[in-house]
C-alpha cells in the first residue's frame, strides 16, 4: 500500500496528477487566505456607517464589492473560509474518530457486538443526515459553534464505520494479525497498533470526501439560518443574506457561491485522487 | 525425556451446511518432548495447520475445539485458559512461525519493532532493552547488519530475510516450543535449506521442542526425530523418522513416498496417489483413505484400529500384515 512512506511519497504521487495538483493548489490558496488573510482585510463584521458604501459593485476599494450592510464581501468570504474549513475539519475529525473506533470494534470482535453496532448504523443510515440535523437544530435557537461541530461530527460517522469494519474483516485473518495474537498481544493492541494503521488509506479518503460533505451541509444549514449564526460570516449565510438583492447585486451571492464550489470541487477531486494513490490496484 | 506438550483426542469442528458440525481435525493425539522435533506431514486440507493453531487457541471462528480434546503444556491445561493466562502462553511458551513471510509481517511496522512487540508483551523490559534484544535475535537468525535491518520495513526485505525475521519474532519471548507451519513453502530451494539450517541450529542451542508442519517429506529427512503422517483430520501413522523412511507402513504413507522422485536406484514411473483429499464434509465412514487406497478390502468400511507395526511405530489401518507382503504385491 506504500503507506510506510507517508506522507512524502503520497503527496509526490498526487502531485504527478494534473487534476490533483490543481486541487491541492486551490485548497492551498483557500487555506492560506483563511489563515493569513483576515489581518490584511477589513473586519468582516464591521458595518461602516456610510449609506453610500452599501451594495458597491466590485471595484478598487472592495475587490468583491460590498453587501447591504456595507460590509466588504472579500473579507466576509475569507472569514467564511476560516469558519467553514475549521468547522468541516473538526467535524470530520470527530466523525472519523468515532467511525474508526466503531468499525474496529465491530469488525474485530465480531459476533453479537458486530451485529448490534451494524444494525444501529444501518438504522441511522436509513434516515437522511439532513433530516437528523434539521431535527436537532430546530430545537436549538442560536446554536453555539462547538455544538454545531459536534452535531455535524456525530451524524457523519456511519459510512466511515462500515468502511473501516469492511477493511478490518479483510485484514483480521491476515497472517500478520494472527501472528500478533500468537505473540500474546492484547486485543486493544491488535486493534489499534496493527489493524488501525493498515486502514489509514481508506480512512484518509473517507475523511477528505467527508470534508466536502460537511462544507456543503454547513452551507446549506447556514442558508436555512440553522447553522453558523450572524454576525459570524459563513458562505451559506452570505448567500441567504443576499437573497433580497440576488438580481441587483449578484456579487454578494456569486463570490461565496464560487468559494463553496471551488472548495468542495477541490476536496472531492483530491479525495478521488487519494483513493487511487493509496490503492495500488488503481495505479 | 520430559514431555513438554501432550495433545490428546484433539477435535476441531466447523458448522456444516445441514447444521451438524464437521470435524476438520478428528481425534489427533501426539506428544512432544524437550529438544525433540516432531514433523506433522500431510497434504493441504488434512488439518495440520488447524492442529497448530489449536495449540495457541487461534482457531478462526466459527471453528471450535471440542470439549473432549486435551492440550497439556507442561502442567497447564491450554483449553482451560482464558484472557491474560492464555496470552501468557502465546509467544512465551509456544512460538509460532507462519507459512507466508510476505503476509505474516505487518506492512506498516519496522521489523525491529515487530520483534520487540513480542519481547515487551512478556518481559518487563524497557523499549531500548527490547530493541537490543531484537537486534541480537536478528543476528541469531543470520541477518547481516542487524542494527540497520531492524529499521527496515517488511517490503524492503527479500523473502528469505522476511522468513528469518518471522523466526526471530517467534523466538522473541524465548518459547520452549516452536511451531513452524510450513516455514519454507513460500521460499525457493536454496533459501529453504538456509532457513532449515537456522531453525536446526537454534533448536540445538536453545533446547526447544519443534513441531514442524510440512507437506514435504524431503524436509523431514534428517531434521525430524519423529514423523506423524496426517490424512483427512487424523494421524494415520506415527514413527521415528528413520523407521518411517525404512518401512513406511500405512498405504497413504507409502503413496507419499512413491510420489517422490528418487535420485538413486532404478528409474521408475512415479506413482501419484489417485484422487485428492476429500473435503471434511465428504469424509467416508470407516477408513478415510479407503477410496484412494490400493489395498482397500472388506473391513475398511469400519473404523480402522490403531496398532503397533514395529517398535514405536503405529498406524491406523486394517492391514495387520508385515510390510514385506505389501511391497511384494506391487
Amino acid at each position: 500500500m506504500g503507506l510506510t512512506e507517508l506522507p512524502g511519497s503520497l503527496i509526490a504521487g498526487l502531485w504527478r496528477q494534473p487534476s490533483a495538483r490543481a486541487a491541492l493548489v486551490t485548497l492551498g490558496i483557500i487555506t492560506a487566505m483563511a489563515i493569513a488573510g483576515p489581518p490584511f482585510l477589513p473586519d468582516p463584521a464591521a458595518q461602516p456607517d456610510v449609506v453610500g458604501q452599501a451594495l458597491l459593485p466590485p471595484g478598487a476599494g472592495h475587490p468583491f464589492g460590498t453587501d447591504q450592510l456595507s460590509r466588504d464581501v472579500l473579507a466576509r468570504v475569507v472569514g467564511g473560509a476560516r469558519i467553514s474549513l475549521a468547522v468541516a475539519g473538526l467535524a470530520v475529525l470527530v466523525s472519523v474518530t468515532i467511525g474508526a473506533g466503531v468499525g474496529l470494534v465491530a469488525g474485530y470482535l465480531g459476533g453479537a457486538v458486530d451485529a448490534a453496532l451494524m444494525r444501529l448504523v444501518e438504522a441511522a443510515l436509513a434516515i437522511p443526515r439532513l433530516f437528523i440535523l434539521l431535527l436537532l437544530l430546530a430545537v436549538w435557537d442560536h446554536i453555539p459553534l462547538a455544538a454545531l461541530i459536534l452535531i455535524l461530527g456525530t451524524t457523519g460517522w456511519f459510512g466511515t464505520s462500515r468502511l473501516v469494519r469492511g477493511e478490518v474483516l479483510r485484514l483480521r485473518h491476515e497472517a500478520f494479525v494472527t501472528g500478533a495474537e500468537a505473540l500474546g498481544a492484547r486485543r486493544a493492541r491488535v486493534m489499534f497498533r496493527h489493524l488501525l494503521p493498515n486502514t489509514t488509506g481508506p480512512l484518509l479518503v473517507a475523511a477528505t470526501l467527508g470534508v466536502g460533505d460537511v462544507i456543503l451541509l454547513e452551507a446549506g444549514l447556514s442558508f436555512l439560518g440553522l447553522g453558523i449564526q450572524p454576525p459570524r460570516p459563513s458562505w451559506g449565510g452570505m448567500i441567504f443574506d443576499a437573497k433580497a438583492v440576488l438580481v441587483t447585486a449578484p456579487w454578494t451571492s456569486i463570490f461565496p457561491g464560487l468559494a463553496i464550489l471551488a472548495t468542495v470541487l477541490a476536496v472531492n477531486v483530491l479525495g478521488d485522487a487519494l483513493s487511487g494513490a493509496v490503492d495500488p490496484r488503481k495505479s | 525425556m520430559s514431555r513438554v506438550l501432550e495433545v490428546e483426542n484433539l477435535r476441531v469442528t466447523f458448522p456444516g451446511a445441514d447444521g451438524r458440525r464437521v470435524a476438520a481435525v478428528d481425534g489427533v493425539s501426539f506428544g512432544l518432548s524437550r529438544g525433540e522435533t516432531l514433523a506433522l506431514v500431510g497434504e493441504s486440507g488434512c488439518g495440520k495447520s488447524l492442529t497448530a493453531l489449536s495449540l495457541l487457541r487461534l482457531v478462526p471462528t466459527p471453528g471450535r475445539i471440542e470439549p473432549e480434546s486435551r492440550i497439556r503444556l507442561g502442567d497447564a491445561d491450554v483449553l482451560g485458559l482464558e484472557g491474560a493466562a492464555l496470552r501468557a502462553i502465546r509467544g512465551r511458551r509456544i512460538g509460532m512461525i507462519f507459512q507466508d513471510p510476505m503476509t505474516s509481517l505487518d506492512p506498516v511496522f519496522r521489523v525491529g519493532d515487530q520483534i520487540a512487540e513480542g519481547i515487551l508483551a512478556h518481559f518487563p523490559v524497557s523499549k531500548r532493552e527490547a530493541r537490543e534484544r531484537a537486534i541480537t535475535l536478528l543476528r541469531d537468525v543470520g541477518i547481516p547488519d542487524p542494527s540497520a535491518r531492524a529499521d527496515a520495513f517488511p517490503h524492503q526485505l527479500s523473502g528469505g530475510m522476511r522468513q528469518r525475521v518471522m523466526i526471530a519474532i517467534a523466538l522473541a519471548a524465548e518459547p520452549e516450543i516452536l511451531v513452524a507451519d510450513e516455514p519454507t513453502t513460500a521460499l525457493d530451494v536454496t533459501v529453504q535449506a538456509q532457513i532449515l539450517e537456522v531453525l536446526d541450529g537454534l533448536r540445538t542451542a536453545r533446547g526447544m521442542a519443534v513441531l514442524l508442519i510440512t507437506h514435504d517429506l524431503g524436509i523431514v529427512a534428517g531434521r525430524a526425530d519423529r514423523v506423524a503422517v496426517m490424512y483427512a483430520g487424523q494421524i494415520v501413522e506415527e514413527a521415528p523418522t528413520a523407521g518411517l523412511f525404512a518401512r513406511p507402513s500405512h498405504p497413504y504413507t507409502q503413496g507419499l513416498f512413491e510420489s517422490i522422485p528418487r535420485l538413486t536406484g532404478p528409474v521408475e514411473r512415479l506413482r501419484p496417489i489417485p484422487g485428492t483429499v476429500p473435503s471434511a464434509t465428504a469424509w467416508p465412514s470407516g477408513c478415510r483413505f479407503r477410496p484412494r487406497c490400493p489395498h482397500a478390502f472388506e473391513p475398511c468400511g469400519r473404523e480402522p484400529p490403531v496398532h503397533e507395526v514395529a517398535p514405536d511405530q503405529r498406524m491406523r489401518c486394517w492391514l495387520e500384515s508385515e510390510k514385506g507382503d505389501l511391497r511384494s504385491e506391487k
